[in-house]
């Protein structure tokens, strides 16, 4: 599944054509715990995560939130 | 343009400040110093010893609010700069109450869950303001690495990877990096010269 991810353009190796949040996120082992998660620009909020999906040619952010300020 | 005149501009300008600790603190006073109209702070908590390796407080506010300390350091600095204070902490009600007529929202949180806390409040419920956030900035050294990332109207400050821990301490440094150029994105945003 070619996408988007954080403005990279990636090529997920996956037989599915759509991916939950969760699934893409155990795929690339993205294993930060808080996050901010934008598809094609609309926010995803966390308790969406196994429902919202994406599929080819997605615009999608993934970003870290870590702690520290 | 003059200084005089970005000062004119900036005079009726309202800044949110969530959080009040190292990028707070700092961020508040670099936004003082060039005149800001208001800025409104919030924190809930006091100055203690182990905040001055980074934080714009004072030997003698130890014990004070962070958020009284820091209005009475802005007086000293920009009278003209008008300080709300509100020793709180925040929650979504919290941040659409008091930050909903802002014109730029910058979140200073220390942990991560309230800094994505704060972000889906603001991407959800006040979505016409930017928000800049800080995040990625322990340690020290690797100046090359900090950079700005936006979507929308949500700027990210930081390295992105570099978590404050017992080992890895947020120390002056390079927190007033990260602080001063989320100000300096708000002055982008406020002086109009920002990229849509």
């Amino acid at each position: 599944m070619k996408l988007t991810l954080n403005h990279v353009q990636e090529d997920i190796l996956t037989e599915k054509m759509l991916l939950t949040i969760n699934e893409l996120r155990a795929l690339k082992k993205f294993s930060f715990k808080f996050l901010v998660v934008k598809v094609n620009g609309v926010l995803v909020l966390r308790d969406q995560y196994d429902t919202v999906t994406v599929k080819e040619g997605d615009f999608v952010e993934i970003i870290h939130l870590i702690s520290g300020g | 343009m003059q200084f005089q005149e970005i000062q004119q501009i900036l005079s009726k300008r309202v800044v949110g400040i969530a959080g009040c600790g190292g990028l707070g603190s700092n961020a508040a006073v670099a936004l003082a110093r060039v005149g800001i109209g208001k800025l409104i702070l919030a924190d809930f908590d006091t100055v203690e010893l182990s905040n001055l390796n980074r934080q714009y407080f004072f030997i003698d506010q130890i014990g004070a609010p962070k958020v009284t300390a820091l209005q009475t350091t802005i007086a000293k600095i920009s009278p003209a700069t008008a300080v709300d204070a509100h020793i709180m902490k925040l929650d979504p009600e919290t941040i659409v109450a008091l930050y909903r007529s802002c014109d730029v929202l910058i979140e200073a949180f220390d942990k991560a869950e309230m800094k994505e806390m704060i972000i889906e409040t603001a991407l959800l419920r006040l979505p016409g303001l930017p928000l800049i956030s800080g995040v990625g900035m322990a340690g020290w050294g690797r100046n090359d690495r900090i950079r700005v990332e936006q979507t929308g109207k949500l700027f990210i400050i930081g390295d992105g990877i570099s978590e404050a821990d017992e080992e890895h301490p947020p120390l002056a440094p390079r927190v007033g990096v990260v602080s001063n150029m989320m100000a300096n994105v708000a002055l982008d945003i406020l002086l109009g010269s920002e990229k849509e």
